[in-house]
């Protein structure tokens, strides 16, 4: 076994500010960043503040920015830096610090909210729901995300720019749209919900100009924007540009 | 790629197509047809024995007849969903890369004019069927000789087979095609057939970047290959 003293920059602060501050570390091999944040925690900043959970990359906690990518902690292996490298550890910049590595996410939680929950079929109980295969496994890989937020947070349309919060509910809800829209069961038409151009009037869609940072740090290796993104684009162009569409919504409105 | 390769690839392109479409000459090498000059929809076009030749646009249009008909393969470029990723990232940076700020104060996306306009590939695409149509027409006329005899090749018949083939390529794979052929459906379960095919679309989809610059060099070598014929600059080897 072998080990090596790493250098480290660690932001800390809190919401009034802070910056980069520097440790030695030991590294030993097979360890992952986290582990060296463990170790800093137990021998020289016992106050740094970090969450964490499973340490196996799948409760979604440790989302950081190591080296400038948004990554998370305890998937990134310490073998990928030589041993000369400075590895610096900065927190998610999209959200607003608590302390130290640790962000406040409630953004996340308030675009949860506002997606429509799925909608029940009329006349089948709840035991008795039939799906095939073949209609439900579009909606599996996008059930895979694990909520680290990795790719909210690098999203550009909110990562440089704040003002566009409200308006934009990001890569993870825009795929729970999608993957609501793609459910076999979902009444959400029935009920006068219409998902697809939901998706453009209220969670912003349009912001989105496909260029694939979410799908290139997700850690689950979901396709986000060719699986979720761009169809859910193809579904918004269904609703709301095609002709033919269009004019039967308008003759049917006019029967109402 | 880097988002510079990427910025000067296209400029090459398009530099190179601007030139060409402009040029107004050495287009027809019997029996082939640059692609940049088919269908010809003007009536002051070479005569070309038997190729898509259409004098739609009758004999006003005095400019060079390439500019009626590149207006649709570019559109559909233009709109396409990785162009928008290249040039997006690549010229307007916006982003420059992942999580690299960008340097524009506003940011609003696709969701005003003129970028919301971006909507509309689907109607370029069915557009791009057409031409796809077309060039295959114009390939399998490569199987003629000079004189309209059928059962010639040369390598000029080979270039253009190349690229019409990597054209439908990339036509299919195309994310409003995935759209269409399938992805807008709910229950695959009820639709075998087009399940199928949407599967299949997809494999080609997710090659879609590699399609996009493989069929855009081979244009743009399918063009030069006439060009060089037909200025003589070079002869045609004959394959029978
Ligand atoms: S593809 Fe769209 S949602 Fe994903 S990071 Fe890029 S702009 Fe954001
Ligand atoms: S989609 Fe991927 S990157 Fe985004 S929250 Fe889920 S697991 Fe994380
Ligand atoms: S600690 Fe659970 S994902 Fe890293
Ligand atoms: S041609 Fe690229 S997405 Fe349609």
């Amino acid at each position: 076994m072998s080990s090596y003293t790493a250098h480290f920059k660690v932001w800390r602060g809190d919401a009034d500010g802070g910056g980069l501050a520097d440790y030695q570390v030991e590294v030993n091999d097979g360890e992952v960043v986290l582990d060296i944040i463990h170790r800093l925690q137990a021998t020289q900043a016992a106050d740094l503040a970090v969450r964490w959970n499973c340490k196996a990359g799948k409760c979604g906690s440790c989302s950081a920015e190591v080296n400038g990518r948004p990554r998370l902690m305890c998937m990134t292996r310490m073998s990928v830096f030589s041993r000369e490298e400075t590895v610096t550890v900065t927190p998610m910049r999209t959200f607003p610090v608590i302390r130290d590595l640790v962000t406040d996410v409630s953004f996340n939680y308030t675009k949860a909210r506002e997606v429509p929950a799925f909608v029940p079929p009329q006349g089948v109980a709840a035991g008795e729901y039939r799906m095939a295969q073949q209609d439900v496994e579009r909606s599996q890989e996008f059930r895979k995300c694990i909520e680290c937020f990795l790719c909210q947070n690098t999203c550009h349309v909110v990562r440089d720019h704040d003002e566009n919060k409200p308006a934009f509910s990001g890569p993870r809800f825009l795929m729970r749209v999608a993957e609501l829209d793609m459910h076999p069961l979902d009444a959400a038409a029935e009920a006068g919900l219409d998902r697809a151009a939901s998706a453009q009037d209220e969670h912003g869609l349009g912001y989105c100009n496909i260029t694939k940072c979410c799908t290139e740090v997700c850690p689950e290796g979901i396709h986000i924007t060719d699986n979720a993104l761009i169809p859910l684009k193809e579904r918004a162009v269904d609703r709301k540009y095609d002709p033919l569409v269009w004019l039967g919504s308008k003759i049917r409105r006019r029967g109402q | 790629m880097p988002p510079l390769v990427t910025a000067v690839g296209l400029a090459l392109f398009v530099t190179y197509a601007t030139w060409r479409a402009f040029a107004n000459s050495h287009y027809y090498a019997a029996p082939y047809v640059s692609p940049f000059y088919s269908p010809c929809l003007a009536s002051n076009c070479q005569d070309m024995k038997g190729g898509a030749d259409w004098p739609l646009f009758g004999s006003w249009w005095g400019l060079s007849p390439a500019l009626l008909v590149l207006v649709f393969p570019l559109g559909f470029r233009l709109t396409c969903y990785y162009y928008r990723k290249a040039y997006y990232r690549g010229i307007w940076s916006s982003p420059p890369a992942c999580a690299v700020a960008e340097p524009h104060a506003k940011y609003t996306g696709e969701t005003r004019f003129p970028l919301i306009l971006q909507n509309s590939h689907r109607y370029f695409f069915y557009l791009a069927l057409v031409v796809a149509g077309i060039l295959t027409y114009d390939a399998v006329l490569g199987f003629r000789d000079e004189h309209g005899n059928w059962g010639h090749m040369g390598l000029g018949t080979l270039v253009l087979l190349a690229n019409i083939a990597l054209i439908w390529a990339y036509t299919v794979s195309c994310h409003s095609c995935r759209h269409v052929i399938g992805g807008k459906l709910r229950h695959f379960s009820r639709h075998p057939v087009r399940y199928r095919l949407w599967g299949w679309v997809g494999t080609l989809t997710a090659r879609h970047m590699l399609l996009a610059w493989s069929s855009l060099i081979s244009v743009g070598v399918a063009d030069f290959y006439v060009y060089l014929v037909s200025s003589g600059a070079f002869d045609d080897p004959r394959f029978f």
